[in-house]
């Protein structure tokens, strides 16, 4: 086994070193009942590297791969071209394959770019401070209102019916067993919901989403300050990181809490995960974060130099008392995002967003020329619903028969219900002629 | 400047001395291949960008009442200066792929390139969660499979893979307790028993999800308190939450007695498998009584920690809470085809823990470990990695400490009594190790000792580097015994930075660059 430096040699004599007879002597603590005399039954026995990356690419091959076809699919998971730095950097095994940076002295590399990513991310939310990084989105989200739970000392979140539903369905899971009440409105795919009617003396927080899962784009600032009005948090989810580049940062509209998806930047697709959650708040809300924070502090020769802070509130020092039982965050994720964005700085991240919007803007006009089409947003950026004559999981079915990933069923994310409605996503990596052909085959399968 | 002298040293200094006068000044305030790195905000110079992209489509916007921000604040660099600045960072890291790297409970093993390469195939990475079932055949099967192998490998009836980390899984598999307990209609167990030697997520996660979090003491061995347990058991309690092999490095000897006594109770067994990677292979959790139990699996199925995460924590559950994992799942037709279950409909099934379905990238990894190891190896996995541990306890038990009599597992508990009336402690210990070259053990936990010092060496490290550790950690040991309390208390010295003030960064925290800030380098005197 090409993993397992040691020898038979080597075994012997540290059996002798340690003084016992056999390997399984070192497992006499396991009851005699539950002890294996050998290989479980019903696996294959080790492989080869080129047995291995045999099999594994035959999974692979029966798999359509995004980028290999004209490709539409959003809500919540975004294609992006990947700068080829990205990887080549994130690949690097001093960033690959070093843990949770506990020792600062030896781990300056990963705290200097925790430090410049919490830096990043809380100048694209326009938010006071950022922690360094959560799972994903979805529990983001989920630990925000949890958060928000803690600093009103209420116990019930509205949550926006234009929230992603597997962001909604976190949150309610956590809510059912942690003990909070949530108020989930209906979906409103041509807007308008009064969000306001649900807050009362009881209400921590109001959660929205922009754009929101159907792709509308709002301001929210008369929503904050009417939450603030009456004691509540403002959280702004946002699913598309690149949206930032371009809206105004939720922290201007007034959001209390930002809980977002950072895949957009540097992640790829991975089938959903592993992704990266951003999570950053105003600053009177940095001690009830969740999570991970690295802080700039000085060596013993005085010179700058970073380490992981404010641990107080976490499990390994706090245990049944601590903010959360978040362990790990996305670090690798983390970087991955920070890099791009470095690669892409002011001006290239402004203009990708513009670009997107474009994008976006010039598929909307091609669908809407298509017969029996209806584009429902009045507003969007990089995606947008559009309402069809027929179950849009049927549509989409026989687009990806014609080889286009046509975008996503409402009703695949909803559980059922909104049948007609399929949302579509746009992005830098769509060419005018994947746009046509989609067009194209939409008008010939509806 | 001549080339002849390119790769000789210009002067013999006589060798390299551990103090800082041997250290020249520079003016750069470089040290050769140690680079000072700016900050990448203290970079910028506007209008530089590293992507090239093309002009905006003028098309018009469809923002609505929406304005288009300002300036947003970010630095302006072309590629070139963004691979430096990252690769110079990654030198100032330690990493599994330089040195030993023996972090207790951590499992810092080596991480095969081939997985990374598997974890890239397009089939696979350029993927998206929501496209049609039709396309994604491939995927779907690689979770069925990996699932499959999870369960063969503990025994065990179900699979959940969509926790994002092992604490997620945590959450996971105590929500399923809830879930059982609710569904017998028995609402009045409030109480859920965690060890005091337990990870510090286990009575975070309880307390998270409403339950009253009660301590069992451990023994003078090292293990679960049987009777204190037994005390404790009653009708208000959930669950227990163990981990095994416990975080002294120990097997729970008593595992089935204690099984036997939470059932009894009514209650369900918890336990946290973090510590897999000891007995993959020889034992099936499921021969032990447990009912569910998370799985890292980046340290048991070895994907890279990359600094921290992402993680995955899959859950497996024996028959008694398999009716209870949370959506999604795959599932598997007559036909052959594989389909997903996204909703929980009004099933026991609970709902959903994160977007999508799990840290699919984790998934490729940790298959093509498996397969790369398959039943026989994985079981060698296990063998060396107690054989490695157990070889540092034989041979560092003369000059330090054993909390416990052996055979430990995976990892071996070392506490400070050796230190006792030497003025070092353990965290002098640690950071002197640094200087030798290698990144120190997991210190100050479990907290059942005093001033731990908890070594997990893993099966990849070989008997010369072993061997290497241990003439270091001896000399340490003896130089403590010595009298030399200054030279740990200056250490380290030859790093990036020496020992950072923590007090400070907590007191003030800057969490972040702003241009008010920056600087705050204070001068070397």
């Amino acid at each position: 086994m090409r993993y397992l430096p040691l020898t038979e040699a080597d075994r012997r004599s540290m059996l002798e070193a340690i003084d016992v007879p056999s390997v399984d002597e070192l497992f006499r603590d396991v009851p005699e009942a539950a002890r294996l005399s050998g290989p479980i039954k019903g696996l294959s026995n080790h492989m080869g590297e080129l047995e291995v990356d045999r099999a594994l690419s035959a999974m692979a091959g029966k798999n359509l791969p995004a980028g290999s076809v004209p490709s539409f699919l959003g809500a919540g998971a975004y294609r992006h071209h990947i700068p080829a730095t990205v990887d080549h950097l994130v690949q690097r095994g001093e960033f690959l394959t070093a843990y949770t940076p506990y020792q600062p002295e030896v781990s300056q590399g990963t705290l200097q770019v925790l430090f410049e990513f919490q830096t990043q991310v809380s100048l694209l939310t326009g938010m006071d401070v950022a922690n360094a990084s959560m799972y994903d989105g979805a529990t983001a989200c989920a630990e925000a209102v949890m958060m928000a739970n803690r600093v009103t000392r209420r116990k019930k979140a509205v949550l926006s019916g234009g929230l992603h539903p597997h962001y909604r369905d976190t949150t309610t899971t956590d809510a059912r067993f942690i003990g909070f009440e949530t108020v989930v409105m209906p979906p409103a795919p041509a807007g308008g919901e009064d969000l306001l009617a649900e807050v009362d003396g009881d209400t921590s927080c109001v959660v929205v989403q922009n754009p929101d899962v159907f792709g509308h784009v709002r301001d929210y600032t008369e929503l904050g300050k009417a939450c603030q009005a009456k004691g509540a948090l403002l959280i702004v989810v946002v699913t598309e990181a690149v949206s930032l580049g371009l809206l105004t940062p939720p922290g201007e509209m007034g959001a209390d809490i930002v809980a977002a998806e950072g895949q957009s930047l540097g992640n790829a697709l991975n089938f959903g995960g592993p992704y990266v959650g951003l999570f950053a708040v105003k600053e009177k809300l940095v001690r009830q974060m969740p999570g991970r924070l690295c802080g700039q502090t000085v060596d013993a020769d005085g010179r700058r130099g970073f380490v992981l802070t404010l641990s107080t509130r976490e499990q390994h020092i706090r245990r049944e008392k601590a903010t959360s039982n978040i362990c790990t965050n996305s670090g690798l994720c983390a970087l991955a995002f920070s890099i791009h964005l470095s690669l892409l700085g002011e001006e290239g991240f402004t203009r990708l967003a513009e670009i997107n919007h474009a994008k976006a803007v010039q598929l909307a006009d091609k669908l809407a020329a298509v017969t029996g089409v209806e584009i429902v947003n009045g507003s969007f950026f990089n995606e947008f619903t559009v309402k069809l004559p027929k179950p849009a999981a049927e549509v989409v079915e026989a687009l990806a028969r014609r080889g286009i990933l046509g975008g996503v069923p409402a009703s695949r994310l909803f559980g059922g219900g909104l049948d007609d409605l399929l949302i579509v996503a746009a992005t830098e990596t769509n060419t005018e002629s994947d746009m046509d052909a989609f067009a194209t085959a939409l008008a010939e399968v509806l | 400047m001549s080339m002849n002298n390119q790769g000789r040293p210009t002067h013999i200094s006589g060798g390299i001395q551990n103090s800082d006068s041997a250290v020249p000044q520079t003016v750069t305030g470089n040290r050769g291949l140690q680079i000072e790195e700016p900050l990448i905000f203290e970079q910028d110079s506007a209008g530089r960008c590293g992507v090239d992209l093309p002009e905006v489509p003028a098309v018009g916007s469809r923002l609505g009442a929406v304005k288009p921000r300002g300036r947003i604040g970010l630095p302006g660099l072309a590629e070139p200066q963004v691979v430096r600045h990252y690769t110079r960072l990654s030198q100032k890291n330690y990493a599994i792929d330089s040195g030993l790297y023996p972090l207790g409970s951590c499992t810092m093993k080596h991480n095969p390139r081939l997985n990374e390469k598997m974890a890239r195939l397009p089939g696979f990475a350029d993927v998206h969660p929501l496209q049609p079932e039709s396309t994604v055949q491939g995927a779907l099967e690689l979770m069925a499979e990996l699932g499959r192998w999870l369960a063969t490998l503990t025994g065990m009836a179900a699979v959940t893979l969509a926790p994002a980390a092992g604490a997620h899984g945590e959450m996971c598999g105590i929500m399923a307790i809830r879930s059982a307990h609710d569904a017998k209609g028995d609402k009045g167990r409030t109480r859920i028993l965690v060890p005091e030697s337990a990870h510090g997520t286990n009575p975070a996660t309880a307390a998270a999800c409403g339950y009253t979090v009660e301590a069992i003491p451990a023994t003078e061995d090292g293990r679960v308190d049987l009777e204190a347990l037994k005390a404790k058991l009653g009708p208000d309690v959930a669950g227990l939450m163990l981990t095994n092999p416990n975080t002294c490095g120990l097997f729970e000897r008593d595992i089935i007695t204690i099984a036997e006594a939470v059932h009894a109770a009514g209650a369900y067994f918890y336990c946290d498998g973090a510590n897999f990677n000891a007995i993959v292979g020889r034992v099936r959790p499921a021969d032990l009584g447990i009912d569910v139990m998370h799985i890292n699996l980046h340290k048991t199925f070895s994907t890279p920690h990359g600094g921290g995460g992402p993680g995955s924590g899959p859950v497996v559950f024996a028959e008694s809470l398999a009716p209870f994992v949370p959506v999604p799942y795959v599932v598997q037709d007559k036909d052959g085809a594989f389909r997903l279950v996204e909703q929980a409909g009004d099933g026991p099934a609970f709902g959903r823990m994160k977007a999508f379905h799990g840290q699919m990238g984790m998934f490729v990894r940790a298959l093509a470990y498996m397969m790369s190891h398959g039943a026989d190896g994985l079981r060698q996995v296990a063998n060396d990695a107690v054989l490695n541990a157990n070889y540092l306890l034989a041979r560092l038990q003369d000059v330090m400490t054993p909390s416990f009599d052996g055979p430990c597992m995976h990892e071996c508990l070392f506490d400070d009594r050796f230190l006792k009336g030497t003025g070092v402690t353990t965290l002098d210990i640690a950071k002197a190790l640094i200087d030798e070259g290698f990144h120190p053990m997991t210190m100050y936990f479990p907290l059942v000792v005093h001033g731990a010092l908890l070594i997990e060496p893993t099966e990849t490290e070989s008997k010369a580097s072993l061997d290497q550790f241990v003439t270091a950690l001896r000399a340490l040991a003896e130089r403590a015994k010595s009298g030399d309390v200054a030279y740990f208390q200056g250490a380290p010295r030859l790093t990036p930075r020496r020992r950072l003030d923590e007090t400070a960064a907590a007191r003030k925290p800057v969490l972040r660059w702003s241009p008010a800030v920056e600087p705050e380098t204070v001068a070397a005197e």
